[in-house]
């Protein structure tokens, strides 16, 4: 089992959501983030005053997968969210001890 | 015994006592009934705004009265909630309701003082000062529903009380802006209370008053011939001067140049220019104290001044810096109100295109070039807006101001003061320009010497930690948004 984390830009969540879907992935945990990576921030300027920006504001998209249907979720999230722009994020896939489905008890896999 | 002949003589008697009577009756009645002319004068002088002479004393119009009551109420809309969210959106999450706290405790503050003193000694007569008014109307005696004719024939006197309030309100209100997220609610308080009366109620006088040192409209012994339409002098330089120096005796916030400083919400901002934009027809057209042609021409050169100058800081900025921004369009909006204000009721449609420019272009530098160059913390650009504005607005009014859309530039009290002459003749702006140098000075002079006294007498700055954890919380115990 693996934990894929995925970093987007937000305007391509719905993209992601259903390419996801696509693949078979069930089920999913979205948070806003903020965050930079080679992109940098931006600025802003309010008449007189500039302010730097360095968090730009992203998508942070959870979902745990078993190992056969990794590589598909990952290529399905890079496919759906990629601009070919700076910025697009990153996708990281991290291993998992151990899985539960709080209302049946179900462990591993079978909680997935 | 009862004859013929003593009855006969009771009749004749009681005759002559009643025929003595009926010509007395008629005698006394005789002036209270006016003739058909002079009624028909009098309504023909409703519809000109003029004197209705004997036939209509005390009795105000309704027509005039409706439309001010509709402009104070108006005016208010302007500081609550207009100012207020204009302010409130451009400071941080944390100090949102300091700035809507101070607006409605200064709406509190100045109505009782105004009710107390501050009425009458704007436009109260017994003193016969250039200066200051007077005292016989403290606490609104004798303030009813009659005209005030030195101000208005046809406007109720506690109509007009409550009309010139709301400008009373609003002025110190602006100063909220150059000082906002640093300074003590109560040092505010008592820096406006002490402000009204040294700086406020006597300028005021002094522009709008009959017997005002600068009432180049309707004083005949004006010293200064100036004119001020709704206000460039008394409210817009009076509190942007006054902002500037108080925000340089606070001193900039802390981890000003540091830390970020955005604008916590430009929705409420925009939202809060559009009140602004709506109450200052109350405020411009309304100053006519009439619903009349120049009511009428205020109105229609605040609309033209007002968007041409939102429209051209919008392009200013799309062209400069690439984006057209909503603060850009709000600021552009904010100075062409303030620079059309003097002038509204003295300039054509051609003036107020003009002006409409300038209030953009000018107050744009200020904001960007002179604040960064001097480094300064106007918050919210008060001084940049506001002071500059206002000055702006007095002198260009000296170039652009005619005859021939308001008749009183050339009335008698402004023969006899000389102002019809530089109207016609060219020159006003020199008048105008002693105009604004008086107000400058007072305003100046007045903050510095209030501000440094409540200084030393109460401090005027929050702990550093107070100002960091935010004024909302630590001065009014409450949070703006609660998640």
């Amino acid at each position: 089992m693996k934990l894929i984390i995925a970093i987007i830009k937000p305007f391509k969540l719905e993209e992601v959501k259903t390419a996801l879907a696509e693949v078979g992935v069930e089920g999913m945990t979205v948070t806003e983030v903020k965050g930079f990576g080679r992109q940098k921030g931006h600025t802003e300027i309010y008449r007189g005053s500039e302010y730097t920006v360095d968090f730009l504001p992203k998508v942070k998209i959870e979902i745990g997968v078993a190992d056969e249907v990794v590589a598909k979720a990952v290529g399905a999230i890079v496919k759906a969210a990629k601009t070919g722009k700076i910025g697009d994020g990153k996708v990281f896939v991290t291993p998992v001890e151990e899985v539960v489905r709080i209302r049946t008890d179900e462990r591993g896999e079978a909680a997935l | 015994m009862h004859t013929p002949l003593r009855s006969l003589r009771w009749c004749f008697f009681a005759c002559l006592a009643g025929l003595f009577c009926l010509t007395a009756a008629a005698q006394t009645a005789a002036p209270a009934a006016p003739t058909t002319d002079e009624r028909l004068a009098a309504l023909e002088a409703y519809v000109n705004n003029g004197d209705p002479g004997k036939a209509l004393t005390g009795v105000a119009g309704p027509g005039h009265n409706g439309w001010m009551m509709t402009s104070a109420a108006l005016v208010l809309f302007m500081t609550l909630p207009g100012l207020a969210l204009f302010y409130g959106g451009l400071v941080r999450k944390k100090n949102v309701l300091s700035v809507l706290a101070q607006c409605l405790g200064i709406t509190g503050l100045v109505t009782l003082l105004w009710w107390a003193f501050g009425y009458s000694l704007v436009f109260g007569s017994n003193f016969n000062s250039p200066f200051l008014g007077g005292t016989e109307y403290f606490f609104l005696k004798g303030v009813t529903s009659a005209p005030n004719t030195n101000y208005a024939y046809w406007v109720s006197q506690n109509v007009f009380a409550m009309y010139q309030l709301m400008f009373a309100i609003i002025t110190p209100a602006l100063i909220v802006g150059a000082i906002a997220e640093r300074m003590k609610f109560n040092a505010i308080i008592a820096f406006v209370t002490v402000w009204m009366f040294v700086v406020y109620f006597p300028l005021a006088h002094m522009v709008w008053g009959s017997t005002g040192y600068m009432n180049g409209v309707w004083n005949g012994d004006a010293h200064i011939p100036a004119i001020d339409f709704a206000g460039g002098t008394v409210v817009h330089m009076s509190s942007g001067w006054s902002a500037l120096l108080l925000c340089l005796i606070l001193g900039p916030r802390v981890g000003f140049g540091k830390d970020k400083m955005a604008p916590h919400s430009m929705v409420l901002c925009m939202v809060g220019t559009g009140m602004l934009w709506v109450g200052w027809y109350g405020f411009n057209a309304g100053s006519a104290v009439a619903a009349d042609g120049i009511a009428a021409n205020a109105f229609t050169t605040t609309t033209l001044a007002t968007a041409v100058a939102a429209f051209t800081w919008g392009a200013i900025e799309r062209l400069f810096r690439g984006h057209a921004s909503i603060l850009g369009f709000c600021s552009g909006a904010v100075a062409g109100l303030v620079v059309i204000t003097p002038a509204c009721g003295f300039v054509d449609s051609t003036g107020a295109v003009i002006i409409g420019v300038l209030a953009a272009v000018v107050p744009y530098l200020a904001c960007t070039k002179l604040k960064a160059a001097f480094g300064y913390d106007d918050a919210l650009d008060t001084f940049g807006v506001h002071a500059v504005g206002g000055t702006l607005g007095a002198l260009v009014t000296g170039f652009l101001a005619t005859a021939s859309v308001n008749a009183n530039l050339t009335g008698a009290p402004a023969v006899k003061n000389g102002l019809a002459k530089l109207v016609t003749d060219g020159g006003l702006w020199l008048a105008q320009l002693k105009a604004i140098s008086l107000t400058l000075v007072l305003a100046v002079v007045s903050t510095v010497v209030i501000a440094y006294i409540l200084k030393a007498v109460i401090g005027l700055r929050p702990t550093e930690e107070v100002e960091r954890q935010g004024l909302d919380i630590n001065e009014h115990g409450e949070e703006g948004y609660v998640s």
